[in-house]
Formats: structure tokens, C-alpha cells, sequence
């Protein structure tokens, strides 16, 4: 009883030293999506003259000046970045001169889809890349071993962008229609309905398929190896001689020690997932929020860009902290250090 | 091992694992086919055959066949020249091979003038054909441009970024992972929970807003080498971590305490003691991190916010296919794709060789 107390305060102690070091690496990711503000020339508001301009109307001089008092823009840039930051916690992202909207409506409205796509290209990660390794490492340079590297090393060299256009392409010569988007167009404007679900379900093997196999031949390849390693150890071969049955050792015990790395590694995937979806996401036009980001950089929508980079990050900041909890759940040995 | 090879007693570490490196064939293989590209990279101008800015008016040409074979004669090898023909119902033009001019291929033939590498200027060609007509292998583009000169040009800058980059995540690597690892304490917990800040941000979206912001009045070179420091601000956190634990590992271990102990110096200590007994796990890890920076040149490029025209690397020849009518109807366009995911994959075959190789305790 004592032991488990004390392993308890452990545990609490670890996670509220994660908990504090994700508070200090969101600050620092806010020092980032303030430099993608920053970074191009001039202030948001010369692009926007430029626009206005561009459409015919001119801006004088008196106007831009109070426009640049009101938006802050002459004040120094610490306090700039201080109210940048104040009104991005109170909600308000800015006006997104891109899509002449609230930035935060239009991240409102993208992230569920982005949740929705990366969350399910993750559960499908895991649900392939773990049987799959477990299978490559129990049966090494079998054909489905040497199938599974195939398919990893296909997955690892060929870009994002290529594997969404060549899919369309494939789509597109077996179907006869285009598989871009997630929904199809006479859906988009209707209620949910059983129709819409299944249209959505049609529309998402494409985008999960090119968003998680990237990860997933990284997860395969980390498994197999793991679990080659782990079964080539004294233990395993111990538990055999006393004649445990062979699915329930590599079960109960190499495969839970493969594991760990596997789900320390579920922060890093989550980032590689917002990579995937938005590399994905531009090529296949996708509802969600990394296509925005890449047309808000393009038009130098800096403020609607960042906000983009900032949702992207904070997700991934999360995800880090909710491997490192589970890891040390199920790795007791990260308690300690 | 061969009579002739070193006794696995007496050989040296690095003959060892070339011992070892040789037995994986695909590594081999791999090495041969890079040695390829990096040929092609270095002879560029002298093995493509056209000037590949140079436009014409037979846009999207599709590859021209070489023949052997004119009016049932046997001749040398030869190329048709290219004609315009328009459809008397539709009007709609279209490029078909004029059977009546026969381009003989010459090889080292004179044709486009350039300079090789800043240095030597020259005309002189692998292969080509008689001024006035042209020899386009794959193809042109939708500005009649030869697309095999372009895919050879473009080799030279999409292989070279990943060298490049490479250099400057080994430097920055080893700075930041040696001071981490060897000082240790508050230093190294500082800079461990800075790489976990860079881990922290999404590679793709991180880089595209980085790239987004190269000055467009910027020089071609200028925004070639920003690229390659985009590309290696994500990449040495691992390169960097594993100089940490290397250092961290070795640190007290009883020949580095001896040596301090004997009076040697910090660099001494770092350079002729711990550095050999992991270079070979810096080389496996640099070997890696070129295939990552090539791919992700590649996707900026291709999402137009690396490398610009008149630059040309594979990833801004790609931008010509970003559609499906230019897949299906000029599929040379896609050419080179397919030289991305061979050269990916051929750095990652020969990484995992060069792993396998280094390993002292694998057999």
C-alpha cells in the first residue's frame, strides 16, 4: 500500500512537470506564429493597401497613420506581441483579409474536420502499423514481411503531394469522378443525414490513406525492429523453456516493451499527421485548416497564417503531453527519472 | 571475406565495416544508383542536349522515338523532326513527327553554349542532333522546352540541397548536441527543451510559413541556400540528440577519464578520443536526414513557396503536373516523380546499410 502511494506521487510529480514544460512550449510556439507575423516585409496593413489599390481605391496617408494607431501597429514589438497574444486567449484572432471573415469563425469552423482526419488517420496508423509489425517481426523475410517493408518504403519516398494527385488520377480512371474533397457537392449545404454520413465515409479512405503512410511505415519499421530486439532477449527464451504457449508470451511480454516506443512516439506523429493533412489537405482540397494556411501564406494573410500555425502547434503540444502521461502509465520506468 | 581482405584481427574499424557494408547488396546497388545521380548532377550541361530555357513552338511534344530504320533502310541512329499539323474540321493543332526530315543523333556534338560549373565555358554535348532541329527524349512542356534537359538541370540543384543542407544540420547538430552532452546540467536541460519546442511544430506548415517568407526580389542563389537552412532548422534535433547521448554515454567512461587525468584538453579529448567512436553513427544519421531534406524541397517547391522558376529543381518541374489533364494527357511530365522516389529510396537503402555496417554487434 505504501509503495503504491509513493508510486502515485510519482506519477502526479511527473505529470505536472509535463503539464508545466507544455505551458513554456506554448509560449515559445507563440514566439514562433508572432515571427510568421513578423517575418515579411512590412506590416499587414501595406498588404492590405496594396490590395485596395490593387481593386482600384486609394488610402491616404492621414488614414493609414490612425489605422496603424488603432491596429497598434506603431507601438514596439513586445507590446504588439503581448496584445497579439492577450486577444488570441480572449478568442480574437484578428480579420482574415483573405476571406474578408473572422479568423477565429473560419478556424471555428475547419478544426473538426482537421480533428476529424487526423484523429482517424491516427487510430488507423496504430490499427494497421502494430498487427502488421507484429506479424513482419514473427515471421522475418516471409513474403508478407517483405510485402510490409514494400509497402514502408513506398510510403517513406514518395511525397505526400504526388501519392494525392496519383490517387486522383487512379480515382479518377476507375470511377469516372473526382475523389477530391471530403464530401460530395450536392451534400455540402444539407443537414446531417444517413446519406451525408455515408457519402463522408466514400469520400474518407482517400485523404487517410495519404495523410497516415508516411507514419504509418515509420511505425511498422519501429515495431518490427523493437520487437526483433526484444525477442532475441534471454527472457523470451526462458518463458519458452518453462513452456509458456507461444501467443501468450509474445502477447504479455515483447510486444508490451515494443509498445512503449511506439507510444512515446505518438507527440512526433501527431506533427507529422498536421504535415500530412496539409500537404494532403491543399492537393485534395480538404475542409481543413492546413489548405488555409498555405492560401493565407500565399496571399500574405499573416495574421489568418499564424492563427493557423498557433492551432496546428497547440494540438501537437497536446499530443506530446498525452504520450508522456501514457507512457508513464505504461512504462513505469519514466516515473523515476 | 576474400584472402586478399585484412584479417578481421588486424583490420582497421572502417575495414571492417566496408567488410560488412559490401555482403548488403541492395546498399551496393543503392550506392551505384546515387553515384548516378550524382553524375548526372555534376557533368548537367554537357550530357543534356538543349538549352532547357530555351522555348519553341511545339509545346507539350511528347518523346520523340529514336529510329534505326528510314524508308525500310538500316541508317544510324536518327530522330524525326517535328511538325505542326491542324485538324481541317477542328482546327485544333497538333505536333506529329515530319517522316521527311531525318535528324541524325551525333554524339559530343556542338550545340547550346554554357559554362560548366562558373568555370569552363563550352558548347559541346554527349548527344544531339544538327542545328535546327531538336531532340527532346521526354518531351517538352507547355513552353515547347526540352524536358530531359530540364529534368538533368534540375538534378544538380534538387540532389545538391540535400548535401547542403545536410552540412549545415551536421554543423549545427554537433555544436548544439557536443555543448548539450558534454557541459550537461542546467545548459543541457535548457537546450533539450528547446529541441523539444522545435519537435513541437508541425515540419510541413513550420517550413511553408518560413518559406513564404523569402523576399521575392531575393537572388536565386540567396533563396537556394535559405531553403537548405529552412530544411535543416528541423533536421538536427536528431542529429543533435544522438551527439548528446553519444557524449553523455562516453563522458565517464575510463579511457576519457584517463585521458583528462594525462592533462589532454577538452578538444583533444572530444576530437581524437569520442568523435571516432561515433562517427560512424553520425554518417548513418546524415545519410538518412538528405532523403527527408530532398523530399521536403521537393513540397515547397512543388507548393510554389521554395525554389522559383527560373530555377529549376524537381519539385518546381512537378508544379507542371499539378493537375489531372496534365497527368493523364502529357504523362512525361511526370518524370521527374519518378526520379524523387528512386533517389529517396536508394539514400534510404544505403542509410540502413550503412547502419547494419556500423553496428559493431551485429553479425
Amino acid at each position: 500500500m505504501a509503495r503504491n502511494s509513493q508510486s502515485g506521487a510519482l506519477l502526479l510529480r511527473y505529470v505536472l512537470k509535463r503539464l508545466l514544460w507544455a505551458g513554456v512550449v506554448l509560449v515559445l510556439v507563440s514566439f514562433f506564429a508572432f515571427l510568421v507575423i513578423q517575418l515579411p516585409p512590412g506590416d499587414f496593413l501595406d498588404s492590405y493597401v496594396e490590395t485596395l489599390s490593387r481593386s482600384g481605391m486609394g488610402v491616404d496617408s492621414a488614414t493609414l497613420a490612425s489605422l496603424r494607431h488603432a491596429y497598434g501597429l506603431d507601438r514596439p514589438m513586445v507590446v504588439q506581441y503581448w496584445e497579439w497574444v492577450t486577444r488570441f486567449l480572449h478568442g480574437d484572432m484578428g480579420v482574415s483579409l483573405l476571406y474578408v471573415k473572422k479568423v477565429n469563425l473560419i478556424i471555428l469552423e475547419r478544426l473538426p474536420w482537421t480533428l476529424l482526419i487526423t484523429t482517424s488517420s491516427m487510430l488507423l496508423m496504430y490499427a494497421i502499423s502494430i498487427p502488421v509489425g507484429i506479424y513482419a517481426a514473427r515471421r522475418q523475410y516471409s513474403l508478407g514481411d517483405f510485402a510490409a517493408s514494400l509497402v514502408g518504403f513506398v510510403g517513406m519516398a514518395t511525397p505526400g503531394f504526388l501519392l494525392a494527385l496519383v490517387l486522383m488520377w487512379l480515382g479518377y480512371l476507375a470511377f469516372g469522378i473526382s475523389l477530391g474533397g471530403l464530401q460530395s457537392p450536392q451534400f455540402m449545404q444539407q443537414a446531417w443525414s444517413w446519406a451525408k454520413l455515408k457519402d463522408l465515409l466514400w469520400h474518407l479512405p482517400v485523404p487517410l490513406f495519404v495523410v497516415s503512410i508516411a507514419g504509418m511505415a515509420n511505425l511498422i519499421r519501429t515495431m518490427r525492429a523493437t520487437l526483433l530486439d526484444e525477442l532475441g532477449k534471454p527472457y523470451v527464451t526462458t518463458a519458452r523453456a518453462k513452456g509458456l504457449e507461444e501467443g501468450v508470451l509474445i502477447r504479455r511480454y515483447p510486444v508490451r516493451a515494443a509498445l512503449n516506443p511506439i507510444i512515446s512516439s505518438g507527440g512526433w506523429l501527431l506533427a507529422e499527421l498536421f504535415s500530412g493533412e496539409t500537404v494532403a489537405g491543399i492537393v485534395l482540397g480538404l475542409p481543413t485548416i492546413g489548405p488555409v494556411m498555405y492560401r493565407a501564406l500565399l496571399a500574405e494573410d499573416m495574421y489568418l497564417a499564424a492563427s493557423c500555425v498557433m492551432v496546428m502547434s497547440i494540438l501537437t503540444v497536446i499530443g506530446f503531453l498525452a504520450s508522456d502521461i501514457v507512457l508513464a502509465f505504461t512504462d513505469p520506468r519514466i516515473r523515476l527519472s | 571475406m576474400t584472402d586478399t581482405a585484412p584479417s578481421r584481427y588486424s583490420a582497421s574499424q572502417w575495414q571492417l565495416m566496408w567488410a560488412k557494408f559490401k555482403d548488403h547488396k541492395l546498399a551496393l546497388v543503392s550506392l551505384g544508383v546515387l553515384g548516378v545521380f550524382y553524375l548526372i548532377a555534376l557533368l548537367g550541361p554537357f550530357l543534356a542536349p538543349c538549352d532547357s530555357w530555351r522555348t519553341s513552338q511545339f509545346a507539350f511534344a511528347p518523346p520523340a522515338r529514336v529510329h534505326i530504320f528510314h524508308n525500310g533502310r538500316l541508317m544510324r541512329p536518327f530522330v524525326y523532326g517535328l511538325k505542326m499539323t491542324s485538324d481541317p474540321g477542328t482546327f485544333e493543332r497538333s505536333i506529329a513527327p515530319d517522316k521527311s526530315t531525318v535528324l541524325p543523333v551525333r554524339f559530343f556534338a556542338r550545340g547550346a553554349e554554357y559554362d560548366w560549373l562558373w568555370l569552363v565555358h563550352g558548347n559541346m554535348h554527349l548527344f544531339g542532333v544538327d542545328s535546327g532541329g531538336q531532340i527532346n527524349l521526354l518531351g517538352t512542356d507547355i513552353l515547347g522546352r526540352d524536358c530531359f534537359s530540364r529534368d538533368i538541370v534540375s538534378t544538380q540543384i534538387s540532389v545538391t540541397v540535400g548535401l547542403v543542407g545536410v552540412f549545415i544540420t551536421f554543423v549545427l547538430g554537433c555544436l548544439i548536441g557536443g555543448v548539450s552532452g558534454y557541459y550537461g546540467g542546467v545548459v543541457d536541460n535548457a537546450l533539450q527543451r528547446f529541441m523539444e519546442f522545435v519537435t513541437c511544430l508541425p515540419t510541413i506548415p513550420m517550413w511553408m510559413a518560413l518559406g513564404a517568407a523569402i523576399p521575392t526580389q531575393w537572388s536565386n542563389l540567396k533563396v537556394y541556400f535559405a531553403i537548405t537552412v529552412i530544411l535543416a532548422l528541423r533536421s538536427w534535433t536528431g542529429l543533435s540528440r544522438q551527439v548528446r547521448s553519444k557524449l553523455l554515454q562516453s563522458r565517464d567512461e575510463d579511457y576519457v577519464i584517463a585521458a583528462r587525468v594525462a592533462g589532454a584538453s577538452d578538444s583533444r579529448i572530444i576530437l581524437t578520443h569520442l568523435l571516432p567512436g561515433f562517427a560512424s553513427y553520425l554518417i548513418v544519421s546524415l545519410t538518412l536526414e538528405i532523403p527527408r531534406m530532398i523530399l521536403g524541397e521537393t513540397t515547397l517547391s512543388f507548393f510554389g513557396l521554395g525554389l522559383r522558376p527560373p530555377t529549376v529543381s524537381w519539385g518546381v518541374l512537378l508544379q507542371d503536373a499539378q493537375n489531372l489533364a496534365a497527368i493523364s494527357v502529357y504523362p512525361w511530365l511526370m518524370f521527374p516523380a519518378i526520379m524523387v522516389v528512386v533517389c529517396v529510396l536508394a539514400f534510404n537503402f544505403l542509410g540502413d546499410g550503412l547502419r547494419d555496417a556500423a553496428d559493431p554487434y551485429k553479425e
